[in-house]
Protein backbone atom coordinates (compact mmCIF):
# COMPACT_ATOMS: atom_id res chain seq x y z
CA UNK A 1 0.00 0.00 0.00
CA UNK A 2 1.47 3.35 -1.00
CA UNK A 3 0.32 6.58 0.54
CA UNK A 4 1.67 9.00 -2.05
CA UNK A 5 -0.36 8.87 -5.27
CA UNK A 6 2.23 9.80 -7.87
CA UNK A 7 -0.27 10.55 -10.68
CA UNK A 8 -2.07 12.89 -8.37
CA UNK A 9 1.19 14.64 -7.42
CA UNK A 10 1.70 15.84 -10.98
CA UNK A 11 -1.76 17.47 -11.00
CA UNK A 12 -1.36 18.94 -7.54
CA UNK A 13 2.11 20.32 -8.23
CA UNK A 14 0.65 22.91 -10.59
CA UNK A 15 -1.71 24.16 -7.89
CA UNK A 16 1.06 24.28 -5.34
CA UNK A 17 3.32 26.25 -7.63
CA UNK A 18 0.54 28.75 -8.40
CA UNK A 19 -0.02 29.28 -4.69
CA UNK A 20 3.71 29.80 -4.21
CA UNK A 21 3.80 32.38 -6.98
CA UNK A 22 0.76 34.19 -5.60
CA UNK A 23 2.25 34.55 -2.14
CA UNK A 24 5.57 35.66 -3.55
CA UNK A 25 3.62 38.47 -5.23
CA UNK A 26 1.84 39.41 -2.00
CA UNK A 27 5.10 39.67 -0.07
CA UNK A 28 6.76 41.65 -2.87
CA UNK A 29 3.80 44.06 -2.82
CA UNK A 30 4.19 44.53 0.93
CA UNK A 31 7.85 45.42 0.42
CA UNK A 32 7.06 47.76 -2.47
CA UNK A 33 4.44 49.61 -0.42
CA UNK A 34 6.98 50.51 2.23
CA UNK A 35 9.58 51.48 -0.33
CA UNK A 36 7.18 53.72 -2.25
CA UNK A 37 6.08 55.61 0.86
CA UNK A 38 9.72 56.08 1.82
CA UNK A 39 10.64 57.25 -1.67
CA UNK A 40 7.79 59.78 -1.79
CA UNK A 41 8.78 61.09 1.61
CA UNK A 42 12.42 61.44 0.63
CA UNK A 43 11.53 63.07 -2.69
CA UNK A 44 9.23 65.65 -1.01
CA UNK A 45 11.76 66.49 1.66
CA UNK A 46 14.66 66.81 -0.71
CA UNK A 47 12.80 68.94 -3.27
CA UNK A 48 11.40 71.13 -0.49
CA UNK A 49 14.49 71.50 1.59
CA UNK A 50 17.46 71.43 -0.72
CA UNK A 51 16.95 75.10 -1.65
CA UNK A 52 17.74 76.14 1.89
CA UNK A 53 20.82 73.95 2.28
CA UNK A 54 23.86 76.18 2.16
CA UNK A 55 26.85 76.96 4.32
CA UNK A 56 24.85 79.76 5.94
CA UNK A 57 22.23 77.27 7.02
CA UNK A 58 24.84 75.58 9.18
CA UNK A 59 26.36 78.75 10.60
CA UNK A 60 23.26 80.82 11.44
CA UNK A 61 20.93 80.71 14.37
CA UNK A 62 17.18 80.35 13.92
CA UNK A 63 15.43 83.52 12.80
CA UNK A 64 12.05 85.13 12.20
CA UNK A 65 12.94 85.28 8.51
CA UNK A 66 13.01 81.87 6.81
CA UNK A 67 15.91 82.81 4.50
CA UNK A 68 18.13 83.73 7.48
CA UNK A 69 17.27 80.67 9.56
CA UNK A 70 19.95 78.15 10.36
CA UNK A 71 20.56 75.18 12.60
CA UNK A 72 23.84 76.16 14.23
CA UNK A 73 22.50 76.04 17.81
CA UNK A 74 20.57 72.83 17.15
CA UNK A 75 23.53 70.93 15.68
CA UNK A 76 25.84 71.98 18.49
CA UNK A 77 23.09 71.13 21.00
CA UNK A 78 22.62 67.68 19.51
CA UNK A 79 26.37 67.04 19.65
CA UNK A 80 26.50 68.12 23.29
CA UNK A 81 23.56 65.85 23.98
CA UNK A 82 25.40 62.90 22.43
CA UNK A 83 28.47 63.68 24.54
CA UNK A 84 26.34 63.01 27.62
CA UNK A 85 24.22 60.17 26.24
CA UNK A 86 26.99 58.06 24.67
CA UNK A 87 29.22 57.53 27.73
CA UNK A 88 26.38 57.36 30.27
CA UNK A 89 24.18 54.94 28.34
CA UNK A 90 27.05 52.76 27.16
CA UNK A 91 28.62 52.46 30.59
CA UNK A 92 25.31 51.65 32.29
CA UNK A 93 24.06 49.47 29.44
CA UNK A 94 27.16 47.37 28.88
CA UNK A 95 27.72 47.15 32.64
CA UNK A 96 24.19 45.84 33.17
CA UNK A 97 24.56 43.35 30.32
CA UNK A 98 27.86 42.06 31.72
CA UNK A 99 26.35 41.68 35.16
CA UNK A 100 23.23 39.88 33.93
CA UNK A 101 25.05 37.56 31.52
CA UNK A 102 28.30 36.85 33.34
CA UNK A 103 27.88 37.40 37.06
CA UNK A 104 24.20 37.04 37.97
CA UNK A 105 23.15 33.55 38.99
CA UNK A 106 20.32 32.03 37.03
CA UNK A 107 17.20 32.38 39.15
CA UNK A 108 13.59 33.52 38.81
CA UNK A 109 14.30 37.04 40.02
CA UNK A 110 17.03 37.63 37.45
CA UNK A 111 14.85 36.14 34.72
CA UNK A 112 12.17 38.65 35.73
CA UNK A 113 14.69 41.49 35.43
CA UNK A 114 15.70 40.31 31.96
CA UNK A 115 12.10 40.14 30.71
CA UNK A 116 11.34 43.57 32.10
CA UNK A 117 14.35 45.17 30.47
CA UNK A 118 12.96 44.05 27.13
CA UNK A 119 9.58 45.48 28.17
CA UNK A 120 11.19 48.81 29.05
CA UNK A 121 12.33 49.11 25.46
CA UNK A 122 8.65 49.34 24.51
CA UNK A 123 7.72 52.14 26.94
CA UNK A 124 6.68 55.31 25.01
CA UNK A 125 9.36 57.98 24.95
CA UNK A 126 6.93 60.56 26.40
CA UNK A 127 6.88 58.53 29.59
CA UNK A 128 10.67 58.71 29.78
CA UNK A 129 10.34 62.47 29.26
CA UNK A 130 8.00 62.73 32.26
CA UNK A 131 10.41 60.65 34.31
CA UNK A 132 13.28 62.93 33.35
CA UNK A 133 11.25 66.04 34.12
CA UNK A 134 10.32 64.75 37.57
CA UNK A 135 13.66 63.28 38.57
CA UNK A 136 16.44 65.14 36.81
CA UNK A 137 14.93 68.58 36.06
CA UNK A 138 12.93 69.04 39.27
CA UNK A 139 14.12 66.63 42.01
CA UNK A 140 17.85 66.88 41.33
CA UNK A 141 17.29 70.46 40.24
CA UNK A 142 19.40 70.17 37.11
CA UNK A 143 17.05 72.56 35.31
CA UNK A 144 16.38 72.48 31.60
CA UNK A 145 19.98 71.57 30.87
CA UNK A 146 22.02 69.39 28.55
CA UNK A 147 22.83 67.16 31.51
CA UNK A 148 19.15 66.62 32.45
CA UNK A 149 18.14 65.93 28.86
CA UNK A 150 21.18 63.69 28.29
CA UNK A 151 20.42 61.59 31.35
CA UNK A 152 16.78 61.27 30.26
CA UNK A 153 17.81 60.18 26.77
CA UNK A 154 20.28 57.72 28.30
CA UNK A 155 17.46 56.07 30.23
CA UNK A 156 15.39 55.93 27.06
CA UNK A 157 17.97 54.02 25.03
CA UNK A 158 19.40 52.02 27.94
CA UNK A 159 17.12 49.00 27.37
CA UNK A 160 18.12 48.83 23.69
CA UNK A 161 21.82 48.88 24.56
CA UNK A 162 21.38 46.32 27.33
CA UNK A 163 19.48 43.89 25.10
CA UNK A 164 21.92 44.28 22.17
CA UNK A 165 24.93 43.85 24.48
CA UNK A 166 23.36 40.83 26.18
CA UNK A 167 22.86 39.19 22.82
CA UNK A 168 26.44 39.93 21.75
CA UNK A 169 27.81 38.56 25.03
CA UNK A 170 25.60 35.49 24.87
CA UNK A 171 26.89 34.72 21.37
CA UNK A 172 30.42 34.17 22.74
CA UNK A 173 30.78 30.38 22.98
CA UNK A 174 31.07 28.96 26.48
CA UNK A 175 34.06 26.86 25.40
CA UNK A 176 36.11 30.07 25.28
CA UNK A 177 35.09 31.01 28.83
CA UNK A 178 35.87 27.47 30.01
CA UNK A 179 39.32 27.62 28.42
CA UNK A 180 40.02 30.81 30.33
CA UNK A 181 38.64 29.62 33.67
CA UNK A 182 40.54 26.33 33.34
CA UNK A 183 43.81 28.29 33.34
CA UNK A 184 42.96 29.96 36.61
CA UNK A 185 41.56 33.22 35.25
CA UNK A 186 39.03 35.13 37.32
CA UNK A 187 35.64 36.16 35.98
CA UNK A 188 36.81 39.70 35.31
CA UNK A 189 39.98 38.58 33.52
CA UNK A 190 37.85 36.31 31.37
CA UNK A 191 35.38 39.10 30.60
CA UNK A 192 38.12 41.61 29.79
CA UNK A 193 40.33 39.33 27.70
CA UNK A 194 37.90 36.87 26.10
CA UNK A 195 34.26 37.91 26.30
CA UNK A 196 34.51 41.62 25.52
CA UNK A 197 36.98 41.35 22.60
CA UNK A 198 34.68 38.78 21.00
CA UNK A 199 31.47 40.70 21.64
CA UNK A 200 32.57 44.31 21.14
CA UNK A 201 31.45 44.48 17.47
CA UNK A 202 27.90 43.50 18.46
CA UNK A 203 27.92 45.83 21.43
CA UNK A 204 29.14 48.78 19.35
CA UNK A 205 26.66 48.12 16.56
CA UNK A 206 23.75 48.02 18.99
CA UNK A 207 24.96 51.09 20.83
CA UNK A 208 25.35 53.18 17.69
CA UNK A 209 21.87 52.23 16.51
CA UNK A 210 20.53 53.17 19.93
CA UNK A 211 22.38 56.51 19.84
CA UNK A 212 20.95 57.25 16.42
CA UNK A 213 17.53 56.76 17.95
CA UNK A 214 18.40 59.22 20.72
CA UNK A 215 19.54 61.85 18.25
CA UNK A 216 16.21 61.76 16.41
CA UNK A 217 13.98 61.53 19.49
CA UNK A 218 11.78 64.60 20.17
CA UNK A 219 9.09 63.73 22.70
CA UNK A 220 11.24 63.59 25.86
CA UNK A 221 12.79 66.95 24.97
CA UNK A 222 9.36 68.51 24.51
CA UNK A 223 8.22 67.19 27.89
CA UNK A 224 11.34 68.43 29.65
CA UNK A 225 10.73 71.84 28.14
CA UNK A 226 13.74 72.37 25.91
CA UNK A 227 13.45 75.76 24.17
CA UNK A 228 13.11 75.76 20.39
CA UNK A 229 14.59 79.12 19.62
CA UNK A 230 18.02 79.71 21.02
CA UNK A 231 20.18 82.61 19.92
CA UNK A 232 23.35 81.52 21.70
CA UNK A 233 25.60 78.48 21.87
CA UNK A 234 25.49 76.18 24.88
CA UNK A 235 28.57 76.72 27.04
CA UNK A 236 28.59 73.68 29.29
CA UNK A 237 26.61 70.73 30.55
CA UNK A 238 24.37 72.88 32.76
CA UNK A 239 23.54 75.24 29.92
CA UNK A 240 20.16 75.13 28.24
CA UNK A 241 20.13 74.10 24.60
CA UNK A 242 18.08 73.03 21.66
CA UNK A 243 18.46 69.97 19.47
CA UNK A 244 17.88 69.10 15.81
CA UNK A 245 14.49 67.40 16.16
CA UNK A 246 13.24 70.24 18.42
CA UNK A 247 14.28 72.83 15.88
CA UNK A 248 12.57 70.91 13.06
CA UNK A 249 9.44 70.51 15.16
CA UNK A 250 9.38 74.25 15.81
CA UNK A 251 9.75 75.19 12.17
CA UNK A 252 6.94 72.88 11.06
CA UNK A 253 4.61 74.55 13.59
CA UNK A 254 5.17 78.04 12.15
CA UNK A 255 2.35 79.47 10.04
CA UNK A 256 4.60 80.72 7.20
CA UNK A 257 4.86 78.07 4.49
CA UNK A 258 8.49 78.99 3.80
CA UNK A 259 9.41 77.69 7.25
CA UNK A 260 8.14 74.27 6.26
CA UNK A 261 10.83 74.20 3.59
CA UNK A 262 13.41 75.23 6.19
CA UNK A 263 12.17 72.32 8.29
CA UNK A 264 12.70 70.01 5.32
CA UNK A 265 16.29 71.24 5.09
CA UNK A 266 16.71 70.45 8.78
CA UNK A 267 15.29 66.98 8.21
CA UNK A 268 17.85 66.38 5.44
CA UNK A 269 20.65 67.25 7.85
CA UNK A 270 19.22 64.98 10.56
CA UNK A 271 18.77 62.15 8.08
CA UNK A 272 22.30 62.52 6.78
CA UNK A 273 23.52 62.29 10.36
CA UNK A 274 21.48 59.12 10.94
CA UNK A 275 22.70 57.52 7.72
CA UNK A 276 26.29 58.26 8.69
CA UNK A 277 25.82 56.72 12.14
CA UNK A 278 24.09 53.64 10.79
CA UNK A 279 26.79 53.21 8.15
CA UNK A 280 29.41 53.24 10.88
CA UNK A 281 27.43 50.52 12.65
CA UNK A 282 27.26 48.40 9.48
CA UNK A 283 30.95 49.01 8.82
CA UNK A 284 31.91 47.83 12.31
CA UNK A 285 29.70 44.78 11.98
CA UNK A 286 31.23 43.78 8.65
CA UNK A 287 34.80 44.55 9.59
CA UNK A 288 34.80 42.57 12.83
CA UNK A 289 32.73 39.63 11.64
CA UNK A 290 32.64 36.86 14.22
CA UNK A 291 35.57 34.54 13.83
CA UNK A 292 34.42 31.70 15.99
CA UNK B 1 50.82 29.57 48.12
CA UNK B 2 51.48 32.03 45.36
CA UNK B 3 49.87 32.01 41.99
CA UNK B 4 52.86 33.44 40.18
CA UNK B 5 54.64 31.21 37.75
CA UNK B 6 58.23 30.32 38.23
CA UNK B 7 60.72 31.62 35.66
CA UNK B 8 60.26 29.81 32.41
CA UNK B 9 63.43 27.79 32.50
CA UNK B 10 63.20 25.78 35.65
CA UNK B 11 60.29 23.43 35.26
CA UNK B 12 61.66 21.13 32.63
CA UNK B 13 65.25 21.30 33.74
CA UNK B 14 65.00 21.18 37.51
CA UNK B 15 62.72 18.18 37.65
CA UNK B 16 64.68 15.49 39.36
CA UNK B 17 64.94 12.18 37.59
CA UNK B 18 62.27 9.83 38.85
CA UNK B 19 63.55 6.94 40.83
CA UNK B 20 61.83 3.61 40.59
CA UNK B 21 59.65 2.75 43.50
CA UNK B 22 56.23 3.63 44.85
CA UNK B 23 55.00 6.83 43.21
CA UNK B 24 53.44 9.59 45.23
CA UNK B 25 49.71 10.22 44.94
CA UNK B 26 48.65 13.32 43.12
CA UNK B 27 44.90 12.96 43.63
CA UNK B 28 43.14 10.97 46.30
CA UNK B 29 39.39 10.83 45.94
CA UNK B 30 37.49 9.72 49.03
CA UNK B 31 33.79 8.88 48.96
CA UNK B 32 33.00 11.50 46.32
CA UNK B 33 29.32 11.94 45.52
CA UNK B 34 27.95 14.42 43.05
CA UNK B 35 24.43 15.43 42.14
CA UNK B 36 23.06 17.45 39.23
CA UNK B 37 19.92 18.66 40.98
CA UNK B 38 18.34 15.37 41.99
CA UNK B 39 20.33 13.25 39.54
CA UNK B 40 22.97 11.31 41.45
CA UNK B 41 25.79 11.34 38.89
CA UNK B 42 28.80 10.12 40.90
CA UNK B 43 28.43 7.57 43.65
CA UNK B 44 31.01 6.94 46.38
CA UNK B 45 34.02 7.34 44.14
CA UNK B 46 37.34 6.24 45.64
CA UNK B 47 40.38 6.67 43.42
CA UNK B 48 44.06 7.10 44.13
CA UNK B 49 45.85 8.66 41.17
CA UNK B 50 49.64 8.52 41.05
CA UNK B 51 51.98 11.15 39.71
CA UNK B 52 53.84 10.90 36.40
CA UNK B 53 51.44 8.34 35.08
CA UNK B 54 48.74 8.41 32.48
CA UNK B 55 45.45 7.46 34.09
CA UNK B 56 42.67 6.68 31.65
CA UNK B 57 39.02 6.87 32.55
CA UNK B 58 36.77 4.79 30.34
CA UNK B 59 33.09 3.93 30.33
CA UNK B 60 29.93 4.28 28.25
CA UNK B 61 28.21 7.65 27.63
CA UNK B 62 26.61 9.09 30.73
CA UNK B 63 28.70 7.02 33.15
CA UNK B 64 30.08 10.14 34.85
CA UNK B 65 33.62 10.02 33.48
CA UNK B 66 33.55 13.59 32.15
CA UNK B 67 31.80 14.78 35.30
CA UNK B 68 34.54 13.22 37.40
CA UNK B 69 37.44 14.80 35.50
CA UNK B 70 35.73 18.19 35.60
CA UNK B 71 35.37 17.83 39.36
CA UNK B 72 39.15 17.47 39.69
CA UNK B 73 39.67 21.13 38.75
CA UNK B 74 36.22 22.19 39.95
CA UNK B 75 35.17 23.23 36.46
CA UNK B 76 31.96 21.33 37.21
CA UNK B 77 30.95 24.24 39.44
CA UNK B 78 30.15 26.35 36.38
CA UNK B 79 26.92 24.33 36.34
CA UNK B 80 24.77 25.94 39.03
CA UNK B 81 22.74 22.92 40.20
CA UNK B 82 25.78 20.79 41.13
CA UNK B 83 26.22 19.57 44.70
CA UNK B 84 29.07 17.42 46.02
CA UNK B 85 30.00 15.52 49.14
CA UNK B 86 33.16 13.68 50.10
CA UNK B 87 36.65 14.95 49.43
CA UNK B 88 39.30 15.13 46.75
CA UNK B 89 42.79 15.51 48.17
CA UNK B 90 45.16 17.11 45.71
CA UNK B 91 48.73 17.02 47.03
CA UNK B 92 47.59 16.90 50.68
CA UNK B 93 44.90 19.57 50.44
CA UNK B 94 41.16 19.07 50.05
CA UNK B 95 40.18 20.97 46.92
CA UNK B 96 36.71 21.57 48.36
CA UNK B 97 38.27 23.26 51.41
CA UNK B 98 36.93 26.74 52.15
CA UNK B 99 40.33 28.40 51.81
CA UNK B 100 41.13 26.71 48.49
CA UNK B 101 40.60 29.24 45.69
CA UNK B 102 39.66 27.61 42.38
CA UNK B 103 41.96 30.02 40.54
CA UNK B 104 44.91 28.64 42.52
CA UNK B 105 43.91 25.03 41.89
CA UNK B 106 43.40 25.57 38.16
CA UNK B 107 46.86 27.08 37.80
CA UNK B 108 48.30 23.78 38.98
CA UNK B 109 45.82 21.58 37.17
CA UNK B 110 45.50 22.37 33.49
CA UNK B 111 42.74 21.11 31.25
CA UNK B 112 42.37 20.18 27.59
CA UNK B 113 38.82 20.00 26.32
CA UNK B 114 36.93 17.70 24.00
CA UNK B 115 36.57 20.24 21.22
CA UNK B 116 39.66 22.31 20.41
CA UNK B 117 38.87 25.73 21.86
CA UNK B 118 41.63 28.18 21.01
CA UNK B 119 40.80 31.85 21.54
CA UNK B 120 40.10 33.92 18.42
CA UNK B 121 43.53 35.47 18.89
CA UNK B 122 46.98 34.94 17.42
CA UNK B 123 48.84 31.72 18.19
CA UNK B 124 51.24 33.73 20.32
CA UNK B 125 48.47 35.39 22.33
CA UNK B 126 46.78 32.04 22.87
CA UNK B 127 49.87 30.58 24.49
CA UNK B 128 50.74 33.77 26.38
CA UNK B 129 47.20 34.02 27.77
CA UNK B 130 47.83 31.95 30.90
CA UNK B 131 51.17 33.55 31.83
CA UNK B 132 49.64 36.99 31.25
CA UNK B 133 46.67 36.44 33.54
CA UNK B 134 49.14 35.32 36.19
CA UNK B 135 50.98 38.60 35.89
CA UNK B 136 53.87 38.03 33.51
CA UNK B 137 54.37 41.11 31.35
CA UNK B 138 58.04 40.83 30.39
CA UNK B 139 58.15 40.24 26.63
CA UNK B 140 61.33 38.17 26.80
CA UNK B 141 59.93 35.80 29.38
CA UNK B 142 56.69 35.51 27.43
CA UNK B 143 58.60 34.72 24.24
CA UNK B 144 60.47 32.03 26.08
CA UNK B 145 57.32 30.49 27.58
CA UNK B 146 55.60 30.51 24.18
CA UNK B 147 58.48 28.72 22.49
CA UNK B 148 58.95 26.22 25.30
CA UNK B 149 55.23 25.43 25.46
CA UNK B 150 54.89 25.03 21.70
CA UNK B 151 57.95 22.77 21.65
CA UNK B 152 56.47 20.84 24.57
CA UNK B 153 53.32 20.25 22.55
CA UNK B 154 55.36 19.22 19.48
CA UNK B 155 53.92 21.95 17.27
CA UNK B 156 56.72 24.53 17.34
CA UNK B 157 58.13 23.59 13.94
CA UNK B 158 54.71 23.84 12.31
CA UNK B 159 53.84 27.29 13.63
CA UNK B 160 57.09 29.08 14.46
CA UNK B 161 56.90 31.23 11.32
CA UNK B 162 53.33 32.33 11.87
CA UNK B 163 52.99 33.01 15.56
CA UNK B 164 51.07 36.21 14.88
CA UNK B 165 48.44 34.51 12.74
CA UNK B 166 45.01 33.71 14.10
CA UNK B 167 44.86 30.28 15.69
CA UNK B 168 41.56 29.67 13.87
CA UNK B 169 43.50 29.25 10.63
CA UNK B 170 45.03 26.00 11.89
CA UNK B 171 43.62 22.52 11.34
CA UNK B 172 41.62 20.85 14.10
CA UNK B 173 44.51 18.66 15.14
CA UNK B 174 46.90 21.60 15.25
CA UNK B 175 44.35 23.61 17.21
CA UNK B 176 44.15 20.85 19.81
CA UNK B 177 47.94 20.80 20.17
CA UNK B 178 47.84 24.61 20.52
CA UNK B 179 45.36 24.06 23.36
CA UNK B 180 47.76 21.56 24.93
CA UNK B 181 50.60 24.07 24.54
CA UNK B 182 48.39 26.75 26.08
CA UNK B 183 47.84 24.43 29.01
CA UNK B 184 51.60 23.76 29.35
CA UNK B 185 52.22 27.50 29.45
CA UNK B 186 50.74 27.77 32.94
CA UNK B 187 53.34 25.17 33.97
CA UNK B 188 50.84 22.83 35.57
CA UNK B 189 51.48 19.79 37.72
CA UNK B 190 48.55 17.78 36.36
CA UNK B 191 46.92 17.85 32.93
CA UNK B 192 43.31 16.79 32.65
CA UNK B 193 42.19 15.74 29.18
CA UNK B 194 38.51 15.33 28.44
CA UNK B 195 38.25 13.16 25.31
CA UNK B 196 40.94 15.28 23.61
CA UNK B 197 40.93 13.34 20.36
CA UNK B 198 37.23 12.71 19.84
CA UNK B 199 36.97 15.58 17.33
CA UNK B 200 40.21 14.73 15.52
CA UNK B 201 41.14 12.62 12.50
CA UNK B 202 43.27 9.46 13.00
CA UNK B 203 46.60 11.10 12.13
CA UNK B 204 46.04 14.02 14.50
CA UNK B 205 44.89 11.54 17.13
CA UNK B 206 48.12 9.62 16.76
CA UNK B 207 50.13 12.81 17.23
CA UNK B 208 48.24 13.72 20.38
CA UNK B 209 48.69 10.19 21.74
CA UNK B 210 52.43 10.34 21.13
CA UNK B 211 52.47 13.69 22.83
CA UNK B 212 50.69 12.31 25.89
CA UNK B 213 53.32 9.57 26.17
CA UNK B 214 55.99 12.20 25.97
CA UNK B 215 54.40 14.56 28.49
CA UNK B 216 54.02 11.99 31.25
CA UNK B 217 57.72 12.36 32.06
CA UNK B 218 56.97 15.79 33.47
CA UNK B 219 53.29 15.81 34.22
CA UNK B 220 50.62 13.60 35.70
CA UNK B 221 47.94 13.07 33.08
CA UNK B 222 44.34 12.04 33.56
CA UNK B 223 42.55 11.34 30.32
CA UNK B 224 38.90 10.56 29.68
CA UNK B 225 38.35 8.57 26.53
CA UNK B 226 35.59 6.51 25.02
CA UNK B 227 38.10 4.88 22.74
CA UNK B 228 39.21 1.73 24.55
CA UNK B 229 42.11 1.07 22.19
CA UNK B 230 43.38 4.52 23.02
CA UNK B 231 43.22 3.82 26.75
CA UNK B 232 45.07 0.53 26.18
CA UNK B 233 47.72 2.23 24.04
CA UNK B 234 48.62 5.20 26.18
CA UNK B 235 47.66 4.69 29.81
CA UNK B 236 49.39 3.11 32.79
CA UNK B 237 46.25 2.76 34.86
CA UNK B 238 42.64 2.56 33.81
CA UNK B 239 39.46 3.24 35.75
CA UNK B 240 36.24 1.81 34.38
CA UNK B 241 33.17 3.90 35.25
CA UNK B 242 29.62 2.63 34.96
CA UNK B 243 26.45 4.45 36.09
CA UNK B 244 28.42 6.86 38.25
CA UNK B 245 30.44 4.21 40.04
CA UNK B 246 33.99 2.96 39.67
CA UNK B 247 33.64 -0.67 38.70
CA UNK B 248 37.30 -1.41 38.45
CA UNK B 249 40.54 0.53 38.76
CA UNK B 250 43.85 -1.17 38.06
CA UNK B 251 46.93 -1.39 35.88
CA UNK B 252 45.84 -0.93 32.27
CA UNK B 253 47.43 -4.25 31.25
CA UNK B 254 45.39 -6.07 33.84
CA UNK B 255 42.13 -4.32 32.99
CA UNK B 256 42.47 -5.22 29.33
CA UNK B 257 43.86 -8.75 29.69
CA UNK B 258 42.37 -10.07 32.87
CA UNK B 259 39.64 -7.88 34.36
CA UNK B 260 38.31 -9.00 37.70
CA UNK B 261 34.76 -7.72 37.20
CA UNK B 262 32.52 -9.31 34.58
CA UNK B 263 31.01 -5.91 33.68
CA UNK B 264 34.48 -4.62 32.79
CA UNK B 265 35.03 -7.65 30.61
CA UNK B 266 31.69 -7.14 28.89
CA UNK B 267 32.50 -3.50 28.21
CA UNK B 268 36.04 -3.93 26.90
CA UNK B 269 34.99 -6.83 24.73
CA UNK B 270 32.35 -4.59 23.16
CA UNK B 271 29.26 -6.32 24.46
CA UNK B 272 27.76 -2.97 25.49
CA UNK B 273 28.59 0.74 25.53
Amino acid sequence: MRYINHEDVAVRTKKRLTKNLLLKGVFAAATTFGLIVLAVLLYRIITQGSGYLSLDFFTSFSSRIPENSGIRAAIVGSIYLMLVVAPVSMFLGVGTAIYLEEYATKNKFNDLIKVNISNLAGVPSVVFGLLGLTIFVRYFDLGISILAAGLTMSLLILPIIIVASQEAIRAVPNELRDASFAMGATKWQTILRVVLPASIPGILTGSILALSRAIGETAPLVVIGIPTILMFMPDGLMSTFTALPMQIYDWTKRPQVAFHDVAAAGIIVLMALLIIMNSIAVFIRNKYQKRY
Amino acid sequence: MTTTIKPATDVLENKEPKVKGPKASVYKTNQLNLWYGSNHALKNIDLDIKENEVTAIIGPSGCGKSTYIKTLNRMIETIPSVKTSGEIIYRDRNIFGKDYQVEELRTKVGMVFQKPNPFPKSIYDNIAYGPRIHGIKNKKILDEIVEKSLRGAAIWDEVKDRLQENAYGLSGGQQQRICIARCLAIEPDVILMDEPTSALDPISTLKVEELVQDLKKDYSIIIVTHNMQQAARISDKTAFFLNGEVVEYDETDKIFSNPSDSRTEDYISGRFG
